[in-house]
């Protein structure tokens, strides 16, 4: 997978045709959202990303627990950082798309505050690690802690957010809009989903072959 | 008698005519504002362009670095 080339061809022709029909094809009229409905292709593709990066880490750091296999840990790190990086792009993008639609950048809805309370405590994930200089103690207790804030994803932004009323579609006790989404944009959605996810999954195994090649000269020099 | 009827139904006949007017008033502003406009003159097209020239020019980027960290690795092993 990690040196692969089929699925970053599929990655390109994912967006091309996400960027194409996102655009071209057709969507339902609805009052509010107007053509701002097609904002669903970016927007909540960059939180579906976001929990497929979370779901990644956290398993490699269960395997790095399981084998202590520094390699894993490596894994778990860039994963989370790919997350984080989406999740960011989410909440801004929605902020943005809040303003026009909802009038106001930040209503303190209970998805939007679920969301930024799920980032934080990644963020926290990232500080904790930098702060040990012990490789082997900041990759034990960076795998330990990032299960508990893959933990913590379950409240903030899959439980709570549909107990209460919201702005966003999916509140008090419905499923986040994919009961009644239009079938012409289910055949751009979920492509755009798996794309985006591709794009990010390629920039992340940059990000972990060039760990492993640090790690390999490191290795070389201690020699 | 006779110019009161018609005084009479002409009145009813105009708040008919208002009503109908107005229903259709209603009508024009429920129907949703999409850019159809904006569409029909093709215009969406050049949005579309753009758009896909920055992913592309992006992705670009990323198969460059790719290359690069690969052959960094051969370099390396």
């Amino acid at each position: 997978m990690l040196r692969q080339n089929w699925w970053k061809i599929l990655c390109v022709l994912l967006l091309v045709y996400v960027f194409i029909a996102g655009f071209l094809g057709g969507v339902p009229a609805k009052p509010i959202l107007n053509e701002t409905i097609r904002n669903l292709y970016f927007h909540v593709a960059m939180w579906f990303s976001m929990m497929i990066f979370f779901i990644v880490s956290v398993v490699y750091s269960i395997k790095y627990l399981r084998s202590n296999n520094h390699i894993f840990d490596i894994y778990a790190l860039e994963y989370a950082k790919a997350g984080i990086v989406f999740g960011c792009l989410g909440v801004i993008t929605g902020s943005l798309w809040a303003g026009f639609s909802w009038g106001a950048f930040w209503s303190n809805d209970p998805k939007q505050l679920g969301a930024v309370i799920a980032l934080l405590i990644y963020f926290a994930y990232l500080v904790l690690r930098n702060s040990m200089t012990d490789i082997d103690k900041r990759a034990r207790i960076g795998a330990v802690y990032n299960i508990f804030a893959f933990a913590m994803l379950f409240p903030t932004i899959w439980i709570i957010p549909r107990m209460v009323e919201s702005l966003h579609p999916g509140g008090m006790g419905g499923n986040p809009a994919f009961k009644d989404i239009d079938p012409r944009m289910e055949v751009v959605f979920w492509p755009a989903v798996f794309g985006w996810s591709l794009l990010g999954v390629w920039i992340t195994t940059l990000r972990i072959r060039l760990g492993l090649l640090s790690e390999k000269t490191i290795r070389k020099e201690n020699r | 008698m006779y110019t009161k009827i018609r005084s009479l139904s002409l009145l009813a006949g105009s708040w008919f005519l208002a009503m109908a007017v107005h229903a259709q008033d209603s009508a024009a502003t429920k129907k949703v504002e999409m850019a159809d406009r904006f569409r029909a003159d093709g215009k969406i097209y050049v949005v579309v362009a753009v758009l896909t020239l920055i992913l592309l020019g992006l992705i670009l980027y990323v198969v460059r670095l790719d290359r690069k960290i690969g052959r960094l690795e051969k370099e390396i092993k």
